[in-house]
């Protein structure tokens, strides 16, 4: 292959992948600490899309700034969600086994109210918007400035998330919380707070995600699942609840996905597929899983 | 045998009663309008996948989200072998195969992922219908060259009766199983696994061959659904909107007797009907709320209420006999 | 001849050793007990046997068979019960279906539904608690879930019986009562290996007493060897 078809692809692939490990931290973080694995998290990186394709063509507001705009928005949704369904679950279940069966099923319910919600909002006619134009000339072939943008973006994000997670006081709290919720409480953690913190957290993430994919790519209101699935499939490869082993575990099916979608792009999905079942039989506990 | 139990009272009401079920639906199409038994068409395949999803995912605990991915294997298995350009094999063999080879399937998705956590079968089963669903494009459009399959049709009574006997041996199998020591393995490996596994119970084995006979009455239920469609392609085959609802109405109708999910699916399958043409964003709204409200605060279902709705009804009775008594004595 | 046997027995989680280096043997019909202090590696040392998950080094033996590399499952059919530290009994199924699940499957031949529900009643009289059959697990006492568990575990038909605390919670009348129960069984031919805190009782029943302590088995002896040991009285009263 010439530079002229590598560097597309890897920057599609990196660029998806940063995509992907914002997604997979949001989603692990709440299955790591909430333990709630969030069936409806695709659902908000698509009413994100919406959100900034209505900021962009109705108030001028750019996608970049959109993040700075909505992140507390979607911190605040996040948290409500989970103070009134996940906690009042929490409470009422018999054991922790049940508590999970539960709120897996409340959000494939969520799921579907959300998407729902959005349909009645903004439709079900996919659009596009353009926000950046041009391109870079990176090593002889065309980058366009949009990928390019968001592709630094989401990796600074992400980066960013890692550390915060890693150094921060509020981040020690929450990894506390995640291996030990009941002696986390004891250390003087609140609990009622930080669980639904994480959540929130996630959500933001996933309008980060959402927001960037917007900049770069057509917007439906189908695309919720695909996405929710990718997630999974990237928390369960760097093991549940391992937000490093999302990271990586992102930016490798984001670059996987690129090469295989220039072979074939039907088969991204069951590639993804294969990758996870051969990791499942030979390493149950995913790349750099604890559980 | 004792004999005795078969001829007490209830069990020859009970048994009277589900004859009479019986003969009315078996007669229903006779009487009925062709719209109405579309509707009941479409009640009764509710009902069994709903029973299906509760054979499994009720006492062993472990959510499956696969429901939509077997129901579709099924359909499209059925719709290669029975094809309208000329049938492979007679009806009745199609749909069976649909069934073998949705079962086939389930062992192989159960052996990869039931031996791990919980979660990792959530995450896989659910999935799976995606990643069916985008395969099945690739295979059609580069392997066969055309979209969808048209299947030989069948009449709307024909459906309906084949799906009726679908129905009545997936009941007495669901039957069967929970009062048998396969129902009483899974019950708890539910329960407690680590606990199970120390008492001998081969909880691996059980769990796959439970997954599989559950999706065995699935990818039948498909199957026979195929030729009433007459055309079976990705997006009608592997639709969420199949192992979404049964959860709803098993969670809905509670998943403790054998009744409830049969309840809860025939409650929600007419409202999917009646609603869906004339608010068709609203009401799945509807019933995603429902399902996350009926998990909070009734997570044990319309038939988790029959406890104590008995207990109050027997209370009552009890103070309306002894205030009658009361009274007796003052008048002496 | 020793009915279970260990030898060198190690189990790392991570860096930390559970287990380290235990040998073991307990001959048939005895009843061994095994205590030391929190965290000496006592239920891992049964999770081990029990397979509930897998030893790092070592070789564990039951009746001549390697153990080590085997299901939970399968050494249950062999002839190994268990009872568990926090009891693991089924929730919401009544104590009767609890115990049948122990005759259905404890065996390694099928077991018809006669036969099950007669071994099963049997071993619900055996512990005392025929009159509870109907009962839901969750709605009983302590000690009456760990009596469901070692009528489960009974129900078996077990050769080797590992009783993890059972008298953990129970007041003394109770505990007089367990100690009475655990003789009863072995009498019937069971051989016993017991962990407890509850001395009364390890001093009461045990024939033979293995000490554990940061995972090394530091002596073993009868009560008398075990009470004048110095270790012994070093980790149990301080220096």
């Amino acid at each position: 292959m010439t530079t002229e078809a590598i560097v597309p692809l890897l920057v599609s692939g990196v660029l998806n992948g940063g995509i992907y490990a914002l997604a997979a931290m949001g989603l692990s973080i709440q299955y790591g600490v909430a333990r709630v694995l969030n069936l409806s998290h695709g659902e908000f990186i698509m009413v994100a899309t919406w959100v900034g394709f209505t900021f962009f063509t109705r108030f001028d507001i750019n996608p970049l700034i959109s993040i700075v705009i909505t992140a507390p928005l979607f911190l605040i949704m996040g948290f409500a969600i989970h103070r009134t369904i996940f906690t009042t679950l929490r409470k009422r279940a018999p054991t922790p086994g049940a508590f999970e069966g539960n709120s897996l099923l409340a959000s494939f319910g969520l799921l579907f109210a959300v998407q729902n919600i959005a349909l009645l909002i903004w439709g079900g006619v996919p659009r596009a918007m353009t926000w950046l134009t041009g391109g870079v000339d990176i090593l002889g072939t065309r980058i366009s400035l949009s990928k390019l943008v968001a592709l630094v973006v989401a990796v600074s994000l992400g980066v960013a998330f890692y550390i915060f997670v890693n150094r921060s006081r509020l981040g020690k709290a929450i990894r506390a919380a995640a291996q030990d919720p009941a002696t986390a409480g004891l250390m003087g953690i609140n609990t009622n707070r930080v669980l639904p913190l994480c959540f929130g957290l996630g959500i933001l993430l996933a309008g980060a995600a959402g927001l960037l994919l917007s900049m770069c790519y057509p917007i439906s209101t189908f695309i919720g699942v695909r996405y929710t699935i990718i997630a999974l499939i990237v928390v369960a490869l760097g093991g549940l609840g391992s937000i490093p082993g999302s990271f990586i575990g992102g930016f490798i099916l984001g670059i996987v996905g690129s090469l295989v979608s220039r072979l074939e792009s039907g088969l991204i999905l069951v590639s993804f597929y294969g990758i996870l079942m051969l990791l499942l039989i030979v390493r149950p506990r995913g790349l750099l899983g604890k559980r | 045998m004792d004999i005795s139990k078969f001829t007490s009272k209830k069990f020859l009401a009970k048994a009277g009663g589900l004859l009479a079920i019986l003969v009315f639906l078996a007669t229903f199409p006779i009487y009925s309008s062709n719209s109405d038994v579309d509707i009941g068409l479409i009640i009764l395949m509710y009902i069994i996948l709903t029973v299906s999803w509760v054979m499994f995912s009720g006492p062993t605990g472990y959510m499956s989200l696969a429901t939509a991915a077997f129901f579709g294997i099924g359909a499209y298995t059925c719709a290669f072998l029975y094809q309208k350009s000329g049938p492979l094999l007679p009806l009745p063999a199609a749909i069976i195969a649909g069934g073998l080879v949705t079962f086939i399937f389930a062992l192989v998705v159960g052996l990869v992922t039931l031996r791990l956590k919980g979660m990792y079968f959530a995450i896989f089963t659910f999935g799976l219908i995606m990643l069916l669903n985008q395969f099945m494009v690739y295979y059609e459009l580069n392997i066969l060259g055309a979209r969808g399959q048209r299947v030989f049709p069948i009449t709307n009574q024909t459906a309906f009766y084949i799906v009726l006997v679908i129905l009545v041996l997936t009941l007495l199998a669901a039957y069967l199983i929970r009062r048998s020591r396969l129902g009483l393995a899974m019950q708890s490996i539910g329960e407690n696994e680590a606990a199970a596994a120390h008492m001998g119970v081969n909880t691996n084995v059980v769990k796959i061959f439970a997954f599989a006979i559950s999706a065995f009455f699935m990818g039948l239920t498909g199957a026979a659904m195929a030729p009433r469609w007459e055309y079976v392609d990705p997006s009608v085959a592997f639709n969420m909107l199949y192992s979404f609802m049964p959860v709803l109405m098993a969670v809905f109708g509670g998943m403790r007797e054998l009744y409830g999910p049969v309840i809860g699916a025939a409650i929600f399958a007419y409202s999917e009907r009646a609603l869906r043409l004339r608010f068709p964003y609203h009401y799945m709204l509807a019933f995603g709320i429902t399902l996350i409200l009926i998990i909070i605060f009734l997570p044990g279902g319309l038939t988790g209420l029959v406890p104590t709705l008995k207990d109050k009804l027997s209370g009552l009775i009890a103070r309306l006999r002894k205030g009658g008594q009361s009274e007796r004595h003052a008048n002496t | 001849m020793p009915i279970l046997e260990g030898q060198g027995v190690t189990k790392y989680f991570g860096g930390l050793a559970a287990v380290s280096n235990v040998d073991l043997h307990v001959d048939q019909g005895e009843i061994v007990g095994m205590i030391g202090p929190n965290g000496a590696g006592k239920t891992t040392l049964f999770n081990l046997i029990s397979a509930a998950f897998p030893v790092s080094s070592g070789e564990i033996r039951f009746k001549g068979q390697k153990l080590t590399g085997l299901k939970p499952h399968q050494i249950c059919k062999l002839g190994v019960a268990r009872t568990f530290q926090e009891t693991k009994v089924f929730t919401n199924i009544p104590v009767l279906q609890n115990v049948l699940v122990g005759a259905f499957f404890g065996s390694p031949n099928r077991v018809s539904w006669a036969d099950a529900a007669r071994e099963t009643s049997q071993a619900l009289e055996f512990v005392g608690l025929s009159a509870m059959s109907a009962v839901p697990a969750k709605d009983l006492t302590l000690v009456n879930q760990k009596l469901v568990e070692v009528a489960r575990a009974l129900a078996t038909k077990p050769d080797l019986l590992l009783l993890d605390e059972l008298m953990a919670g129970l007041n003394p009348t109770e505990v007089s009562e367990a100690m009475e129960l655990v003789t009863k069984i072995r009498d019937t031919g069971i051989t016993i290996l017991m962990v407890e805190h509850v001395m009364k009782a390890i001093m009461g029943i045990c024939e033979r007493i293995m000490v554990l302590h940061h995972g090394e088995k530091i002596c073993e002896g009868t009560p008398q060897e075990i009470t004048c040991n110095k270790q012994v009285i070093e980790i149990y009263l301080g220096e």
